[in-house]
Parts: C-alpha cells; sequence; structure tokens
C-alpha cells in the first residue's frame, strides 16, 4: 500500500528525514513513534506530496509521489495534529465543504452525511456550530471528514493528543472500526499505549532515522529484558552500588528512581527484602520502555 | 526562492475554495453589504454634496461626480485589499483552513487563486454599489458607456487582490497589515485623483502618481462616467494586469515558502 525507499529531507544542513525506508501493507495499522523532532510530521507531509524530499521514492497504493500527488491523495484521508474544521459552517457543512474539495458532486457527499455523521457519534449534531463542539466531538468529526471521500488509506497525526480517556477510546474504537473495514491507517503517536493498542506494526523515528521496527510485542522481546523492577526511596544508592549490578541484566538511574531491567525479577525482589526502607513496582516491560532505550531520556524540546 | 518562484498552474479546482467563501459570506451577507458599502458612499455623497457646493467644477465637471468616479475605484480597491488582508489571513494563519484544503488534492495555486477570484468578486459588488448611486443619481454622462466600468471594477479587483496576497504571505499578524495601508493604500488615495485631481499636486509627486495602479483605475473609470473613452486604454488596462498577476505569482512563492517548506 505504501512504499518508502531511501527518504530524505534536509532543512539547510539538518537532515529532518534520513534515509527512510518503510513498508505498509494493505488493511494494516502502522505507527511511526519518536519524540518531539523525530521527523514524523514531516515523514507525513512527504507522503502527502506537500513537501518535496531532497532524495527518495515514495509510492503510495502503486502512485508515485509527489509526482501525482494529486491523484494519490484522492485515496488518502488526513487527520492533521491541529484541528482545522471550518469554522464558520457547522457540523454538515463542513462534510459537504470538504467533499467539495475532492470534486464530488454535490449528491454524492449528502448520502454520505448520514453515514459519517453516525460513525463520529454526531448524528444529533448534524446543525451544531463548531464552537459548540468539545475537543472530542471535533476529533471525531475530524476523523469522519478525512473519510468522505472514502479513502484506502488514512493518515494520523497524533489523533488523540489533548483528549480525555473516554474520547481517546471513542477514537480507537472507531480506528478499530476502519481497520475491519479493510482501511490502511497510518498514524504517528508519542503514547506508547495507543502504539501498542492499535498498531499492528510500527517504526521508531529518532533524529529522522528509522530505529527499530517491527510489531509491538516483537520489538519488547527483541530489543529489552522482559520484566522491569523500579526501585525508589530511602537508601536507593547504597542498594544501587552493592547489588545491581549482580542482580540486572540492565539498570539505568532516572532522578530518584533506579529502572532495574531482568529476566528474573524474583532475585531482585528477594534481595529488597532486606531493604524494608525501599519501594519497588513490578511489572513487565512495555513498549515505552523499548522507546526510552532507543531514544534515550533527554528532553527534546 | 528562485525554486519557489515558478508559473502558476491554474486549475478550475480553484472553485469548490471560492464556493466556501461564498458560502459563508452569504451567511452574513447582510451585515457584510452595509459594513462595506455604507462606508464609501456616505463620504462620497457627503463630501460630494458637503465640499461639492463651494466648489466650482473639479476637473471639468461637478465635484460629486468627481468624486463618485473616484470613489468607484477606490472603494473597489478597498474591498479587494481588505478581503485578500483580513479575510485570507484568517483563513490561512488563524482558522487554518487552507491547511486543511491542502490535504485534498488541491495545491496552493488553487487555494490562492480560489481567494483571488472571492476577492474580486467581492470588490465587483463594491464597485456596482457605487454605481447603481452613480445611476440613481444621474451622474453619467451615457448610461452605455458606465457597462464599461463593470469589467474595470473586475480588473482592479484583481489588481490590488493580487498585491494584497502578498502582504497576507509575509505577515506575522494582522497587526503587519497597518503598514501596507500606511505605506501603501493612504498614500495612493491621496496621490491618484480620487478626491481632487492630480494636477494638482507638484510635478514630482504627479510623476510617482503616473506609476502607481491606483492611477490607472481611476484614468480609466473617470472618462467612463463622464461619458468618454478613456486615453492610453491598453497602457492602463496592462499596467493593472502586470500588478496584479505580479503580485500573484511573488504571493504564491512567498506563501509556498511560509506554508509547504
Amino acid at each position: 500500500m505504501l512504499r518508502v525507499r531511501g527518504l530524505t529531507k534536509k532543512y539547510g544542513d539538518t537532515e529532518v528525514v534520513r534515509d527512510l525506508d518503510l513498508n505498509v501493507r494493505p488493511g494494516e495499522c502502522f505507527g511511526l513513534l519518536g519524540p518531539n523532532g523525530a521527523g514524523k510530521t514531516t515523514t507525513l507531509r512527504l507522503l502527502l506530496g506537500l513537501i518535496e524530499p531532497d532524495s527518495g521514492s515514495i509510492e503510495l497504493a502503486g502512485i508515485e509521489v509527489p509526482k501525482h500527488a494529486r491523484e494519490a491523495r484522492m485515496k488518502i484521508g488526513v487527520v492533521p495534529q491541529m484541528d482545522n474544521l471550518d469554522p464558520d459552517f457547522s457540523v454538515c457543512e463542513n462534510l459537504l465543504a470538504y467533499g467539495r474539495y475532492f470534486g464530488m458532486e454535490k449528491s454524492a457527499i449528502v448520502a454520505r452525511v448520514p453515514m459519517l455523521l453516525e460513525f463520529a457519534g454526531l448524528a444529533n449534531k448534524a446543525d451544531a456550530q463548531i464552537a459548540q463542539l468539545s475537543g472530542g466531538m471535533k476529533r471525531r468529526l475530524t476523523l469522519a471528514r478525512a473519510l468522505v471521500h472514502d479513502p484506502d488509506i488514512l493518515f494520523l497525526d497524533e489523533p488523540t493528543t489533548g483528549l480525555d480517556p473516554q474520547a481517546r477510546h471513542l477514537i480507537w474504537q472507531g480506528l478499530r472500526r476502519l481497520l475491519a473495514d479493510g482501511k490502511t491507517i497510518v498514524l504517528t503517536t508519542h503514547f506508547m499505549d495507543e502504539a501498542e493498542r492499535l498498531a499492528d506494526r510500527l517504526a521508531i523515528l529518532d533524529h529522522g532515522r528509522l530505529v527499530a521496527e517491527g510489531a509491538p510485542r516483537a520489538l519488547i522481546e527483541s530489543h529489552i529484558e522482559p520484566a522491569v523492577v523500579e526501585v525508589f526511596g530511602e537508601g536507593l544508592a547504597d542498594w544501587t552500588g552493592s547489588h545491581a549490578s549482580s542482580l540486572c541484566q540492565r539498570f539505568e538511574n532516572v532522578g530518584e528512581t533506579l529502572f532495574c531491567y531482568t529476566s528474573d525479577a524474583d532475585a531482585i525482589i528477594d534481595s529488597l527484602k532486606h531493604a524494608p526502607t525501599l519501594r519497588y513496582l513490578h511489572r513487565p516491560s512495555n513498549l515505552e520502555d523499548v522507546f526510552l532505550k532507543l531514544t534515550g531520556r533527554d528532553l527534546r524540546d | 526562492m528562485t525554486s519557489l518562484l515558478r508559473l502558476p498552474r491554474l486549475s478550475w479546482r480553484f472553485i469548490p475554495v471560492w464556493q466556501r467563501n461564498y458560502l459563508v459570506w452569504k451567511k452574513l451577507a447582510i451585515p457584510a453589504i452595509l459594513g462595506n458599502l455604507a462606508d464609501p458612499m456616505l463620504y462620497m455623497l457627503g463630501l460630494g454634496y458637503g465640499l461639492g457646493s463651494l466648489l466650482p467644477d473639479v476637473g471639468g465637471m461637478p465635484y460629486l461626480t468627481f468624486l463618485a468616479a473616484g470613489t468607484v475605484a477606490y472603494s473597489t480597491m478597498n474591498a479587494a485589499t481588505f478581503e485578500v488582508l483580513y479575510s485570507s489571513f484568517s483563513r490561512m494563519h488563524v482558522q487554518r483552513t487552507w491547511d486543511a484544503i491542502l490535504n485534498a488534492p488541491m495545491t496552493l495555486d488553487d487555494v490562492m487563486l480560489g481567494e483571488l477570484t472571492w476577492a474580486v468578486s467581492k470588490s465587483l459588488l463594491s464597485g456596482l454599489a457605487i454605481l447603481a448611486v452613480i445611476w440613481g443619481l444621474g451622474l453619467y454622462g451615457h448610461f452605455w458607456m458606465t457597462l464599461w466600468i463593470i469589467p474595470v471594477v473586475a480588473l482592479v479587483g484583481f489588481c490590488f487582490g493580487g498585491m494584497g496576497l502578498v502582504m497576507n504571505a509575509v505577515s506575522p499578524s494582522y497587526d503587519f497589515f497597518l503598514y501596507y495601508f500606511t505605506l501603501v493604500i493612504t498614500p495612493m488615495v491621496l496621490l491618484c485623483g480620487v478626491f481632487f485631481p492630480v494636477s494638482q499636486l507638484p510635478a514630482v509627486v504627479q510623476g510617482v502618481s503616473a506609476w502607481l495602479p491606483l492611477t490607472h483605475a481611476i484614468d480609466l473609470a473617470r472618462p467612463l462616467v463622464v461619458g468618454s473613452m478613456p486615453d492610453n486604454i491598453t497602457l492602463h488596462v496592462v499596467a493593472l494586469l502586470i500588478y496584479g498577476s505580479l503580485g500573484y505569482v511573488i504571493a504564491l512563492a512567498l506563501t509556498r515558502r511560509r506554508l509547504l517548506k
């Protein structure tokens, strides 16, 4: 569905996207993960043909981008990071206006509106003004708007940033419905739970470069020890000095907490029983641990 | 910059953009018409009658007629300028409407052509309203001749729409537009013969005035109101076309750098 080879984009001397290869199969949900500034949004803009790459090739549903970006965009629906619904129009008018940008006949758009409103859970809000909608409703309408021309593939740029848990679950539900209908989804996110929940496969980007790619579970298995014990409390420094290197395969001291990565958590927990001032949290390792291992813990902004 | 500056690729796909602006405008058409049209008309009638009664013929015609012909061009210029400055800027920068449209199979060329043609439509409305007053008060020489004012008005709207889009492309905020009004629009209103004949100005200033687009607009509109064929029609038409097209092409390059870098 999407084939990217050697994609590179420079701004001045900085390479924002470096030699990127991606393969997205039809019907799958593909996640693009990365810290702020990793090149996720730039990659999406390149895929849409909004900006031209310095080198590399993009093929979207068999169409060459950016050369035939217009044809390619007929098959793509986009949910941008920032809501850009038309505030001068009502909910329903937003869908009508957006369909016209795809060259659709009014009757064809009108026929799809009830289905789109139902999908967005806004069936009773057709005539509401955009300013009256909650953040979650706006996101859902933006998602419905991206479907107005029945695209094969959807690009979502951080679709649930800024939403409360209820609203996020509704969006995820909608996306799963689209996947069940056979749509292909490419989404960027920096929420690991979102990626783990939705993505069949994902790519982790850092400094514009692909640092890992695979199914979420496979990434966890191949990049990191299966369990994590987070240790904190009084006397941590002493315990770290005497036990950490012998008991953990890998450990990391972050502020007041020691992250112990291990395949034998019981050994660590046994040792901690003799250190009553220390507290701990034992959990299976997750995508966030992989992400932090690969991209580091320093702030990017 | 050189890679950004290229011939625009024009297509009919600009129509949904025009239509979007039209549908929004239609919702508030009555207050919009009153707001946009009442102002130039009040100036024209107030000054025309008030000042006109004190004055002999100006430029060979009653002052009200002189002023009405100037106001056609002036209010057309203002309508186009306000549209591509404040309204286009809202859609581009504040509401991000252009971003949304660009995710559809539309190019920036389409979006900005839609904005430009919409500005022309708004200026047509403004120009026609003044023309209606000219007809109503019988300020014209030959009725049929005044019909030529309609394409002139569209041309003037195109010229100032294109020029204004350049300002839109480089502006960080609404406040920036004040520079354009203070440094470009207001001097033009005073130098190009809206309120008094250019011949009243010092020779050097007349020389500057001859290059300004509003002068070309008025040199076309005023004779048509009075009922004679304008002199140097080709020169004026070409000048207005060049100002407008250059503006559009430069604005396209600058906006591309702003939005699609």
